[in-house]
């Protein structure tokens, strides 16, 4: 079904969640620092929001309008703290990691707005391939930011030293800055410059038009 | 569906959706309880070895463990007390007023405001011998409350091992405490001088190897100076007279007389 795969696949760089949308930035500034929570986070939310779609949308038709906001927070709510409870169980050090960052899933725009946009209006499979290209689109930045900042800030990736630290008897000056959350600003930034320079009909229109430099006469005087 | 807005229906939806979340929250809840407090309790234990470096021992985390007594002590007093440790809980101590001192902004180097009157610390014999006391620390960094174990030799002046196993630092600077390579070198530091004087601390930049102080200093943390003063102040309090010093002349005394 030529359908399924475009839900499926137009999140990750044609309508990307993050880049195109700008929804649910918070997480990916917190939690990106290294790469393995990440990965962790990109699980959870992938797996919060496909599962919401399917519940939302199975019982969309009888779900009244003026409480659907509300049946969908609690439907959303309980898929996080049911994440949230199994990764205490398995993966205790990463949920200390993650900590308050997997229980804000409930307010990530993306799981909010794909269950207003898409789940109230199509059917639960459809839905549930939404979630999970969504969900795809959401880890493709994040492991990307995650990658990033692990390398530059810690020389490392999941842990594994790449690059040798100076501290270590090696080579590489790490940046600290890239463990610091506004380094994500710097890399989605960079990132939606580049998406938006390949795939050219996500420039939006300017809201207003830049004036032009200073005359040259002044700057021939600095000069 | 014409009457999916009417009240009853609405009513009949909100309810019926409450139930069946909680319904399946508190199954998935109270299922995995079981598996999530022995998480909690071995993520303690593992640092605990970890500071007191059994596991090479040992072999494992938990016949680690096993070989280590837990005893609530009265810090005021020095002493150890038999009261049960099963139920100790700092974060609950610190709630009750008749279970703290508050501290003055003299005392308080630490930063921590409030200390228990009762702490849970950690034995470890070996063939009926004391080899290692840990200790239960904490104190402000940069950012937050360090909190950790010290682990000390049974001569009581020798350091074993620090392990923090939570805190606020930044990452890739004050959060260094964590890295092996910086915990290593606490190894074999010495606390106390002959007079009971507290001199381990954490000195700005590099230890310098030929000086007499050398055995009681830790290389700084680089860009870290606030966290690394935090470590030395949180040392210097729990070690002091306000904190585990009674105690650990009491254990001292009784090291020689028996």
């Amino acid at each position: 079904m030529a359908k399924t795969s475009e839900v499926l696949l137009s999140p990750i760089f044609k309508d990307n969640p993050i880049a195109l949308q700008v929804l649910g930035i918070c997480s990916a500034l917190a939690v990106t620092s290294k790469l393995y929570p990440t990965l962790i986070m990109c699980v959870a939310l992938t797996a919060t929001i496909t599962l919401s779609n399917f519940f939302i949308s199975l019982i969309r038709n009888i779900v009244p309008s003026n409480i659907r906001i509300i049946v969908q927070m609690t439907i959303i709510s309980s898929l996080v703290i049911i994440v949230d409870q199994l990764l205490k169980a398995y993966d205790y050090e990463t949920s200390k990691t993650l900590s308050v960052f997997v229980g804000l899933i409930i307010t990530n725009c993306i799981v909010m707005g794909r269950a207003e946009a898409y789940a109230m209006q199509n059917g639960p499979y459809m839905s549930m391939v939404d979630g999970f290209g969504n969900g795809l689109g959401y880890s493709v930045i994040l492991i990307i930011v995650g990658s990033i900042r692990e390398l530059i800030g810690s020389g490392q990736l999941l842990g594994v030293q790449i690059l040798p630290l100076v501290s270590e008897g090696g080579w590489y000056v790490s940046n600290n800055f890239f463990l610091l959350p506004p380094s994500s600003f710097l890399i989605i930034g960079l990132f939606i410059w580049f998406l938006r320079s390949w795939k050219t009909e996500q420039v939006e229109p300017a809201e207003f038009k830049m004036s032009k430099n200073a005359p040259k006469e002044v700057k021939a005087d600095h000069a | 569906m014409q009457n999916k807005d009417s009240i009853k229906n609405t009513l009949l939806i909100g309810i019926g959706l409450c139930l069946i979340c909680a319904a399946v929250i508190s199954v998935i809840a109270v299922g995995l309880k079981e598996l999530q407090k022995s998480n909690a309790i071995l993520d303690q234990q593992k640092k605990i070895v970890a500071a007191a470096d059994l596991k090479g021992f040992y072999g494992t985390t938990e016949s680690a463990f096993d070989s280590i007594e837990e005893k609530i002590i009265d810090i005021e007093g020095g002493l150890i007390t038999d009261l049960s440790t099963e139920k100790y809980d700092l974060s609950k101590e610190l709630k009750d007023p008749s279970r703290y001192i508050a501290l003055s902004s003299i005392e308080d180097i630490a930063t921590i405001k409030k200390r228990e009157n009762f702490s849970k610390v950690f034995l470890e014999y070996r063939e009926d011998q004391l080899n290692t006391v840990i200790l239960p620390v904490r104190g402000y960094g940069l950012w937050g409350i360090l909190y950790g174990y010290l682990a000390i030799s049974s001569d009581l002046n020798t350091i074993v091992g620090l392990e923090f196993y939570q805190h606020k630092e930044t990452p890739g600077l004050g959060a260094e405490v964590d890295n092996p390579k910086w915990k290593a070198l606490w190894r074999g530091k010495k606390i106390y001088d002959e007079n009971g004087e507290i001199l381990i601390k954490v000195v700005k930049g590099k230890v310098d190897n030929n000086s007499d102080m050398s055995t009681y200093e830790v290389d700084g943390l680089s860009g870290a100076t606030l966290t690394s003063n935090g470590v030395s102040n949180l040392l210097a309090y729990w070690l002091g007279d306000s904190g585990f010093k009674k105690f650990l002349n009491n254990l001292k005394q009784e090291n020689i007389n028996g």
